[in-house]
């Protein structure tokens, strides 16, 4: 039941070529402690789902910076000039979709979704490829799931079972990519002992959660 | 015109503070939409979204008292009203999708007469990505946008887009430092005019035709 290991032995799950969801909104719940074993390890070729490449020097800002990553679905670069320049000359490939889509793709993913229908992008370059479906009248585009191999969360209060409890506004993207990838790390801030963990507060159940290692505070 | 940027930027935002009612949800744009929420009159309570993941988003912290943990859409530290409520960002999108917001206030690079917006992406110079602009255009009751006039003197309220865009035919509403536009199934009405402007100088600064009824009225802020 106690799923608390030491960052040592997570180390041979990652491998170049990898799909990774990490959590974060402009790196607030980022897992950083896990992005600085990523820079260690230097896996290379990742591609990364997530809302945004944050800043240069933070988060997975810190994987673009670095040279690590092939691939990005995320709605937002304007932040890491540094994706931009990549994407320019042709080093980075970027898929740009939505939060809102992408959020659903992502939840679909994990929630034995086929797809979901949405009316967000519409009329503009977002529809082209993709299959129109009329309902009551209104277009909607058809927008595929998405899973990663392994997903990289951050937590504020995870119990060593792994039911994890999300402060502020660092929930944003993690409950849902918790539930779309093959393996599931939390980083803890803090990690308490099961049953301190009121089961009302776990806003990830920890039955989805693999690994939970020790983050900073 | 208003060369003084500062006072055109002052000018939008007032006068899309009075659109506000009592009770909404707003989710204002990262940028000049910001700046609304300092002149919401007192006794009128927004209720203002994040789309980050908090609705009852309140003034920035006081120097020192940040809360890495709380922060808004642009990453900046911000706080939480005593009414407010944290979620992730499925649900945060369900409320922008699903009508629950009542405004949203968002910059443009570009807007035309048919209501259409472009404010993500120019193609080869700038890409930002769209974040959740094109949500919450499609999703919002009312879409306003807020943005200066024009852009180095050229104008930005076309008769159609060049730019990508971010979605088509949803803007209700457009206040710029000069005027105030009503998009309609006709075109664009417009309804108010800044006291040290002209209808003709407004007509000279913009692409789009105006409708111009006989009772415009002078923007009261």
């Amino acid at each position: 039941m106690n799923k608390v290991v030491d960052i040592e032995k997570i180390k041979p799950l990652f491998k170049n070529g990898m799909t990774l969801m990490i959590g974060g909104f402009l790196a607030c719940g980022t897992p950083e402690k896990l992005i600085d074993l990523l820079i260690n390890l230097n896996v290379k070729d990742l591609t990364i789902i997530a809302n945004d490449t944050s800043f240069p020097d933070k988060g997975i800002g810190r994987l673009i910076v670095n040279g690590q990553v092939k691939k990005v679905i995320v709605s937002h670069i304007g932040t890491n000039p540094e994706t931009g320049r990549l994407m320019n000359e042709g080093k980075l490939e970027v898929e740009l979709c939505p939060q809102g889509t992408l959020i659903e793709r992502i939840r679909a993913g994990g929630s034995g979704l086929g797809g979901v229908l949405t009316p967000t992008g519409v009329g503009t370059i977002v529809e082209e490829g993709k299959q129109k479906i009329v309902i009551n009248g209104r277009e909607y585009l058809l927008e595929l799931p998405l899973r990663a191999d392994i997903a990289l969360i951050k937590g504020s209060i995870v119990d060593e079972f792994g039911n994890t409890f999300y402060r502020g506004t660092t929930r944003n993207f993690n409950p849902i990519i918790a539930l779309a990838a093959d393996t599931v790390i939390v980083e803890a801030e803090n990690i308490v002992k099961i049953g301190e963990l009121r089961p009302e507060d776990a806003m990830t159940p920890g039955v989805l959660v693999d690994y939970v290692i020790k983050g900073g505070e | 015109m208003i060369p003084n940027q500062e006072l055109a930027k002052e000018i939008i935002a007032k006068r899309v503070a009075k659109e506000l009612k009592d009770g909404q949800l707003v989710n204002l744009g990262i940028g000049l939409p910001t700046l609304v929420a300092n002149y919401v009159k007192e006794g009128v309570n927004i209720i203002f979204q994040s789309e980050n993941g908090m609705v009852g988003m309140g003034p920035a912290p006081e120097k020192g008292k940040e809360d890495k943990d709380i922060t808004n859409a642009g990453g900046v530290p911000v706080t939480i009203m005593p009414y407010g409520a944290f979620f992730d960002s499925s649900m945060s999108f369900a409320l922008i999708r699903g009508g629950h917001v009542d405004v949203t206030v968002l910059g443009a690079l570009e807007v035309d007469q048919e209501g259409n917006l472009a404010n993500w992406i120019i193609p080869g110079k700038m890409v930002p990505g769209m974040g959740g602009a094109m949500d919450l255009v499609v999703g919002a009751k009312k879409v306003i946008v807020a943005m200066q006039h024009t852009s180095k003197g050229q104008p930005k309220i076309l008769k159609k887009c060049r730019l990508p865009l971010t979605a088509k035919g949803e803007v209700n509403m457009i206040v710029t430092e000069l005027c105030v536009l009503e998009v309609t199934d006709k075109g664009l009405v417009l309804k108010e005019i800044y006291k040290d402007t002209t209808i003709d100088e407004i007509k000279s600064l913009t692409e789009a035709d105006l409708i111009i009824p006989e009772n415009v009225k002078i923007m009261d802020i």
